[in-house]
């Protein structure tokens, strides 16, 4: 049985849905990436499991529990939830040292001295912050700051973990790292990680699952492979990794796409519906369109950039410019060369 | 580089000596003269006889009670500002805007308008509450004797709290909410969070606010005197003012005074150094940018009751005291009941269009704001530019120099120019507004410098260098590109001084001659004279102007920062 369960919940900004309807099952020691653009409701629900907002409609469980429930109007105020929680802002208090920031949730819950002295111990050598148990959080750079958070979450051995995008205060390189020792802290304590990203090699590096939201509709629920590979809609597959889209006219036997007729070869075309449709959208990553001599869909070259391990063309079909990456080891065209452009992975979607 | 030296060889330098000169003319000098009077004795220096001074009864009584008055105005009115400015925070007070309006009301109204209000209100005898429960409620004595230490304490605390709630609001509005939330999903509740978090990280602020008023309280003249006078209650203002007007400049009694003056730069100082400590070391970095709102306390069943407690309070410190002014201002006779057939006119047209004196007044503080206000700011541009822009050695003197008037309090100024100016070197300005005016634009000039270096500190060198290298000359590059942009800095820097000197009394008290009373003074000398109905129609007046000049300033500056 999922562990937390999250169900038609929704919330309203004035006439805005912030969240609408949203469900989502997390299991024991899961890790989930809510992933989306700015706006998009991902933190606003983050704040809804945690308690710092009330819902406008569905309920919360945890376990046995529910936490929050729009029908009862019964919310479990955050203090009361045992969550631990990092913040982008780190949030750490600049007028406690560090280990007086890791022990503060362990104090306000009253253990016995040995126990907090222990525990703090614990979460500040597993956070590699022993050593800087008595200086002021201000001393330390972000990324140390963010241990400190982290720390902090980690003393109360909490069930589950909440992570508002913890890594993007942080340097890039730092932010590597992090995302490893988060991991690693996961699978010594396994907890859940309800985890809330914009940044979507963040949500593939840690999470089981990817939640990915739009305008506070989820638009697809699935491992990172999926999502990649199998994106549910057209958002979904611009929103993740490399990709460009083509509007075509579809006949029975081809398609044409800015006036440029291709036949279909075997297992590309779409879905009978959309063929039925005549139209629809045509999606493929850069990197899995092929150069072929003969057929396919016809272009020019008209530009063409090494980047190091790939190699980034630009194929004019018609007036639109399609963008094609390959390997630096596979021998392609040159400026100006006509081509014929293969998609063996086509994804097919209705136009916008 | 090279042209730009050679074509201002000896203008900063002309510029430096001239501010300097500015400088110690108007502040230097007339401070140098109050330590010498305080120390020199007989043609040497003098350390115990300072000390006998300090020894006298009516000395260290003054010492010791403005000492209690300002503590105890600390403590209380950081106490009220620190709870007003968490309920309109962190709170679900209804109508938080306007009430957070309505708590920095008090900061434009003059406090001895307020402490004459009070007495009107709550004079153990003649007092307007005191009477109604004595007359008709059976009450054997008054309820509340306003000419005592609490009753000084309270006044003052109404209008200077403010002080706190700026400085506590501000930076519980800009605090990362999450450093709180951070707290409640730790498992503290709201008063926990308060208590260990929210409170210890705007501390600094607290104190700050905190020290701002017991060094506004410590220099306060006008509610002690209006207040504390009749009981022989006299803090250290209010004691110099007594031995300069009383003992009509007998040595001893100016002696006396210089001391007092001493003791009060010297705790000035201290508070204003320990208050610039804790606001540079002691501040938290505690703003973030990307948040929500903080999470309100919800205060249930309690939101009314202390939403009316808000209004009450308002109700009581705003506008019974402003509206008692008016009624008594209308009075035929002070004591009359406040009855329609007791109510008249004459008193508010005598004061505008009969009589000399209260005309005078107001004719007097219109100009002298406006000379002060003038003055000060373009010296002030001068002086900023020379200390934010020129390359001159010896800057950081002009800046003490400048900021000095900063922790002066009032009275010595007064004290200091008098020394300087009343004919015992040559020139002698006692009983002219020319002495008031020197003051108050001893007493303003740091308001100026610091509105206008903020404003030069905006403009980029590259501004003035990018205008030189498209050839205009260094005069042409001042008037077409620094003073249009250093425009909004001298406009604040007038306002700041206009309005300020229009309600000042401090100073002006220990200065006015028979023809240069200021608003302040006249209302404070009809007081004392027991025209108290007078008194108090030339206060209405004075709220009116002031608020009208207040309210026009805010529209011109919010008008302009939209455009």
């Amino acid at each position: 049985m999922a562990y937390i369960e999250l169900k038609q919940v929704t919330k309203l900004f004035g006439a805005v849905r912030a969240v609408d309807r949203l469900d989502l099952d997390i299991a024991q020691g899961e890790c989930v990436a809510m992933l989306g653009p700015s706006g998009c409701g991902k933190t606003t629900t983050l704040r809804m499991v945690a308690g710092f907002e009330d819902l406008d409609d569905g309920a919360i469980r945890v376990g046995e529990r529910i936490i929050s429930s729009k029908r009862d109007n019964f919310y479990l105020p955050p203090e009361h939830r045992n969550f631990g929680m990092v913040f982008q802002a780190f949030a750490v208090w600049p007028h406690l040292s560090v280990y007086e920031n890791v022990a503060f949730p362990l104090r306000i819950r009253k253990l016995p001295k040995e126990e907090i002295a222990a525990r703090t111990e614990e979460a500040l050598k597993h956070t590699n912050l022993w050593k800087a148990a008595g200086d002021s959080p201000d001393d330390l750079s972000g990324g140390g700051k963010q241990r400190v958070a982290l720390a902090r979450a980690l003393a109360i051995r909490p069930d589950v973990m909440l992570l508002d995008e913890p890594l993007s205060s942080l340097d890039p390189h730092f932010r590597e790292e992090m995302r490893f020792e988060i991991k690693d802290l996961q699978r010594r304590f396994g907890f859940s990680i309800l985890y809330v990203t914009h940044d979507q090699s963040e949500a593939m590096a840690l999470s089981d699952r990817i939640l990915v939201m739009r305008s506070g509709v989820v638009q697809q629920v699935g491992t990172p492979l999926e999502v990649y590979g199998e994106p549910a809609n057209r958002f979904v597959f611009e929103f993740i990794g490399l990709s460009c889209f083509l509007d075509a006219d579809l006949t029975p036997t081809g398609m044409r796409i800015n006036g440029v007729d291709a036949a279909w070869p075997a297992g590309i075309a779409p879905a009978p519906e959309l063929l039925a449709a005549g139209r629809a959208c045509l999606a493929a990553r850069p990197s899995e369109i092929d150069f072929v001599g003969e057929g396919g869909l016809r272009g020019i070259v008209s530009r063409k950039a090494y980047l190091g391990e790939t190699v980034d063309y630009r194929v004019m079909v018609g007036d639109a410019e399609i963008r094609v990456q390959k390997g630096r080891r596979v021998p392609g065209p040159g400026i100006g060369e006509a081509v014929g452009l293969a998609f063996p992975r086509p994804h097919w979607y209705p136009t916008a | 580089m090279i042209a730009t030296k050679r074509f201002n060889f000896g203008t900063p330098e002309l510029l430096f000596t001239l501010s300097v000169a500015v400088l110690l003319i108007v502040v230097v000098f007339p401070m140098l003269l109050i330590f010498f009077n305080a120390f020199w004795v007989d043609g040497h220096f003098n350390v115990t006889d300072v000390l006998r001074v300090l020894q006298r009864q009516e000395t260290y009584q003054a010492l010791g009670n403005s000492l209690v008055l300002s503590g105890g105005v600390t403590v209380t009115g950081t106490l009220v500002g620190t709870l007003f400015a968490w309920l309109v925070t962190r709170t679900d007070l209804p109508f938080k805007k306007t009430m957070k309006l309505l708590f920095l009301v008090p900061f434009m109204l003059p406090a001895f308008i307020g402490a004459l209000a009070w007495k009107m209100l709550l004079s153990p005898r003649a007092g307007y509450i005191n009477r109604f429960f004595m007359d008709y409620l059976g009450f054997d004595s008054p309820i509340f004797n306003i000419y005592s230490y609490a009753g000084i304490i309270l006044v003052e605390t109404m209008y200077l709290f403010p002080f706190v709630f700026i400085q506590v609001s501000g930076a519980l509005e800009r605090m990362d909410p999450t450093l709180e939330e951070s707290a409640r999903i730790s498992g503290a509740d709201l008063f926990t969070i308060t208590r260990k978090i929210t409170i210890p990280l705007v501390m600094p602020s607290i104190l700050s606010g905190a020290l701002l008023i017991m060094l506004y309280s410590m220099a306060h003249f006008g509610t002690v005197a209006v207040l504390g006078i009749e009981t022989g209650i006299y803090n250290i203002p209010t004691l110099i003012y007594e031995k300069i007007h009383q003992s009509a400049g007998s040595f001893d009694s100016i002696r006396t005074a210089t001391v007092l003056a001493t003791v009060l730069v010297i705790t000035a100082a201290a508070i204003l150094w320990l208050q610039n400590r804790i606001l540079s070391k002691g501040r938290y970095q505690i703003i973030a940018g990307k948040s929500f709102r903080p999470s309100e306390l919800k205060l249930r069943g309690l939101r009314i009751p202390i939403l009316i407690f808000c209004l009450a309070y308002i109700a009581l410190t705003i506008v019974l005291p402003t509206v008692t002014i008016f009624m008594v201002g209308g009075l035929k006779t002070y004591g009359l009941p406040f009855a329609l057939e007791n109510m008249t006119w004459a008193n508010y047209s005598h004061i505008l269009f009969e009589w000399d004196l209260t005309r005078d007044s107001i004719w007097n503080s219109i100009s002298l704001g406006l000379a002060s206000a003038l003055v000060t700011m373009f010296a002030g541009v001068i002086i900023s530019y020379v200390i934010v822009k020129m390359k001159v050695r010896g800057k950081g003197l002009l800046e003490f120099l400048g900021m000095l008037p900063f922790s002066v309090p009032g009275s010595v100024i007064a004290l200091g120019v008098i020394l300087a100016w009343s004919g015992k070197f040559g020139v002698s300005l006692y009983n002219t507004v020319w002495i008031i005016l020197i003051a108050y634009i001893a007493r303003y000039m740091a308001f100026s410098l610091k509105a206008n270096s903020a404003a030069l500190e905006q403009v980029h060198d590259s501004l003035v260098e990018a205008a030189r290298a498209s050839g205009a000359t260094m005069a042409q590059a001042l008037r077409d590109v620094v003073i249009p942009l250093v425009r909004p800095g001298m406009v604040a820097a007038f306002f700041l001084i206009f309005l300020p000197a229009l309600r000042e009394l401090t100073v002006s008290v220990l200065l006015y001659g028979p023809t240069t009373r200021t608003i302040g003074v006249a209302i404070y000398t009809l007081n004392e004279d027991g025209e108290t109905v007078y008194s108090a129609a030339l206060a209405g007046i004075a709220l009116i102007i002031i608020v009208t000049g207040e309210v026009l300033i805010k529209r011109l500056v919010t008008g302009k920062n939209a455009a």
